[in-house]
């Protein structure tokens, strides 16, 4: 079934905060096979705008295993550092359909507790629909 | 950094191993990046690698070179999928050269293959010089 084109414009509530800890930034690092203890990675914000997407997900009911990644972009107002604590609010930018695939263009802005934006993370998501 | 600069091409390799724990670290329980049957239900020609996975290594490969500069844009297209074997590993290769250098800023343009095929789509990097 088609994402409804309604969609277009909405922001969606921001996530709940999340703390940015040595231990899940020592993970994230490690998967990466880089070193544990070292600066933030400039991909961890994708844990935020994750958390972001998948809320978007559970709340247009669209299966995350139909989603594929089709581009992501980020651009950062400062690095993201331990201690942090972070929000991301997605927008829909952007909805258009190929092939009986749906393109969402989403952005999600990831602010700091003092409401100070950190870095806008823009991903575009292709939705495979499936015959149910 | 100069204009025309070229990194030295770092590799990374790729188990399904490394998939499972790049989901557990990043939060990321995408099927597709796990179950064959799944991957395969949507049309993918097998498990494959989270784009962000690869997208990190480039990141990573970005840091090696500028000596962890402060990165201000990272991003890239998710062009053709790296399909990652049940055994056995992919190997990654990440190059990169310095674009231009402009206002303190330097942007790298990066090329990402596996098997000699690009798999991210104008990925580019800019850091402060």
């Amino acid at each position: 079934m088609p994402v409804d084109q309604s969609l277009v414009g909405r922001e969606f509530p921001p996530t709940p905060q999340r703390e940015v800890s040595r231990a899940d930034v020592d993970a994230f690092a490690t998967a990466l096979g880089g070193p544990a203890g070292d600066a933030v990675p400039p991909t961890y914000p994708i844990v935020l705008a994750f958390d972001a997407m998948n809320a978007f997900l559970a709340a247009e009911e669209i299966d995350l295993f139909r989603i594929i990644h089709g581009e992501q972009r980020f651009a950062y107002e400062r690095p993201v550092r331990i201690g942090d604590q972070l929000t991301a609010t997605l927008t829909v930018a952007s909805l258009r359909q190929i092939g009986g695939a749906d393109i969402i263009g989403t952005s999600s802005a990831i602010h700091d507790a003092s409401g100070a934006l950190v870095c806008t993370a823009k991903a575009t998501l292709v939705h495979t629909a499936g015959a149910a | 950094m100069r204009a025309g600069e070229a990194f030295e091409p770092v590799t990374y390799p790729l188990t399904r191993a490394d998939l499972v724990a790049y989901a557990q670290a990043s939060g990321d329980p995408n099927p597709i990046h796990q179950d064959e049957d799944v991957a395969r239900s949507v049309g993918l020609p097998g498990v494959i690698a989270h784009g962000m996975l690869t997208l990190g290594l480039a990141g990573r490969a970005v840091a090696a070179w500028t000596d962890g500069a402060e990165v201000v844009e990272l991003g890239c297209k998710f062009t053709n999928p790296v399909v990652v074997p049940a055994d056995g590993a992919v190997e990654i290769v990440v190059a990169g050269s310095v674009k231009k250098v402009e206002d303190g800023l330097v942007t790298i343009a990066l090329e990402v293959t596996c098997g000699d095929v690009k798999v991210l789509g104008m990925p580019k990097a800019v850091v402060r010089a």
